[in-house]
């Protein structure tokens, strides 16, 4: 991946973050904020790789406390987003149950 | 492992790499897209869940990778504590969980930079410099820095948030300090850049001053603005994510990276908004710093009323707003309150709820809590849209708020919050504030609506408040 490809990838990304957020209710933005939390949890990817090529002792602890902190990162950024989604969906069920009185 | 890589085999095993990052970055996208509708939320998640499996995985392919042993004992004792803790973690607590969550992220993107630049500087002190172009080294540098700085910052506002700091730390001569630290960690950088990793103690001083630069930079900001503060420590991490996928060539996350460094700017934008705040003003001024006391004095007295009263005047009114606020949540009495309303319901009163933008401790927050006890969408109005409705309201019914709800936001010119939109409760027939003592808000700042002549105080513990109410209205035949 050469150096303006990379510049490109990183202005359409940009723009597409800004475009996911532009229109969304404040209800839903903690549930996004923790969503969005979540996914710069793809760190782990980069984590795993710097240990996977560490050599010296010093490079292997930094690396494991990277994977350790990354894979954190994704795992409870996943289980807190779920967790608050899941009331979303419960309450949407009720509001249709619901309209008949 | 060298001559592996050759191997026609390996090639297959970088483009399923490369492919699978695409679905990844696809997934994510997507996932985020769904998570902004409130009817395909839930599934949002498991998109974006999806992507991240398939990337961890197809990550154990990687050309020449070794430590296969250290990386999966990292990945499983770190997800066992995070799904322990995540599933733990009560809803009034999310915020500086989301905080500890990200700041965990900033510090594994500052790892990742501080193992290619100690690399680089071990092997530039070995005269075998690693070769690494300017570029490639400054983002390093760069993305290290930022990471550095969420993680030590999200680490403090986790701690202010739990009540483990409670003070806000400031004196003269601060801001230079910060500034200090945070030039003084850029500076080094450089000289890190130019001489290709310089030595290992270079290395080590970017990463201290930044590390430092978190702590001095969050302690001075209130409790008030942290939501604010860790959603931007949010955006820096995506970005410090993607800068260190720049160094590490790896498409995905400078995708999910980026997508979420600008997200989580524009969320922090709005944040600040809600708050009637510039994110300068956030940062750096000292907002709660008790200087607010020198406002124009409140006159009047507090006039308290007892719980079967107001449980009366509510089973006898036609519509009452109920305006929720962080205090609520902390006493856990949005499940009794919600048990009143449907009382209220059923006699044949609207009951709604009104939601102040930074009701809770970050924009929405009270809508997760308020939905954890079964409240229906559409009793929960904004500010924009209940703003209107307090005039032909018999009860405003305050529970746990406070400086949303503080008049001299539109009057008083020399208070601190003045200019921040509030819901206009004091317009009500009645308001009604269940509250625990006397004491001033979050802020510190006297309340004006709690003296007016139209307010009656209700002294208690939120849940225990709610629970008479319930049992006056019941009363009320």
């Amino acid at each position: 991946m050469t150096g303006i490809v990379a510049l490109y990838i990183f202005m359409l990304a940009a723009f597409t973050g800004y475009e996911i957020i532009a229109k969304v209710p404040v209800i839903l933005h903690t549930p996004l904020m923790s969503g969005s939390n979540f996914v710069h949890g793809i760190v782990l990817v980069g984590a795993m790789v710097a240990l996977g090529s560490a050599v010296t002792p010093l490079e292997k602890i930094i690396g494991f406390v990277g994977v350790l902190l990354a894979a954190g990162n994704a795992v409870g950024g996943y289980v807190v987003t779920e967790r608050m989604l899941e009331m979303f969906k419960a309450s949407g069920a009720r509001k249709k149950t619901g309209g008949g009185h | 492992m060298e001559d592996v890589t050759q191997a026609p085999g390996l090639f297959t095993a970088r483009l399923l790499i490369d492919v699978s990052y695409l679905l990844t970055a696809f997934l994510f996208i997507m996932g985020l897209k769904r998570m902004s509708s409130p009817v395909t939320a839930r599934s949002g998640i498991l998109w974006a869940g999806a992507g991240m499996l398939v990337a961890t995985l197809v990550s154990f392919l990687y050309p020449g990778m070794s430590n296969y042993e250290l990386i999966i004992a990292a990945i499983v004792v770190g997800s066992i504590v995070a799904w322990w803790s995540g599933k733990k973690v009560a809803m009034t607590d999310m915020p500086q969980m989301i905080a500890l969550y990200n700041g965990m992220g900033g510090g594994a993107a500052a790892a990742i930079a501080a193992v290619e630049l100690y690399r680089a500087a071990f092997a530039n002190v070995a005269h075998a410099p690693v070769g690494h172009s300017a570029v490639v080294m400054s983002l390093a540098v760069v993305g290290g820095i930022i990471g550095a700085i969420s993680f030590s910052g999200s680490l403090i506002a986790w701690a202010k948030l739990q009540g483990v700091i409670n003070k806000t730390l400031r004196f003269g001569g601060q801001k230079f300090l910060n500034g200090a630290l945070f030039l003084g960690s850029l500076a080094v950088g450089v000289i890190v850049v130019v001489h290709q990793g310089a030595d290992p103690l270079h290395v080590s001083l970017i990463f201290g001053l930044a590390l430092l630069f978190g702590v001095a930079m969050t302690l001075p900001i209130g409790g008030a603005d942290m939501p604010v503060v860790i959603s931007l420590y949010n955006a820096l991490t995506g970005l410090a994510v993607a800068f260190e996928g720049f160094v590490m060539n790896n498409a995905a996350m400078i995708i999910a990276g980026t997508v979420v460094g600008s997200a989580g700017t524009l969320l922090t934008q709005l944040m600040a908004k809600a708050m009637n705040r510039s994110l300068a003003n956030v940062l750096f001024s000292d907002f709660g710093s008790g200087g607010g006391g020198a406002a124009t004095a409140v006159s009047g007295s507090m006039k308290p009323i007892e719980a079967s009263d107001v449980g009366v005047m509510m089973a006898f009114a036609s519509k009452v707003i109920v305006v929720p606020g962080y205090g609520m949540a902390v006493a856990q009495a949005q499940h009794k309150v919600w048990e009143m309303c449907q009382l209220l319901i059923d006699r044949g009163v609207t009951v709604k709820f009104a939601i102040h933008p930074v009701a809770g401790r970050m924009p929405g927050h009270m809508n997760v809590l308020l939905a954890e006890a079964g409240v229906p969408y559409d009793l929960i109005a904004d500010l924009d849209e209940i703003n209107a409705e307090f005039e032909t309201a018999d009860v405003a019914l305050i529970i746990g708020a406070n400086d949303v709800v503080n008049p001299v936001a539109r009057t008083d010119k020399s208070s601190p919050i003045y200019g921040m939109p509030i819901l206009n409760a004091d317009k009500a027939k009645n308001v009604i504030v269940i509250k625990r003592g006397q004491g001033a808000g979050f802020s510190g700042i006297e309340n004006a609506l709690f003296f007016l002549d139209n307010t009656r105080m209700l002294y208690g513990d939120g849940q225990k408040a709610a629970a008479e109410l319930v049992n006056a209205i019941k009363a009320a035949g």
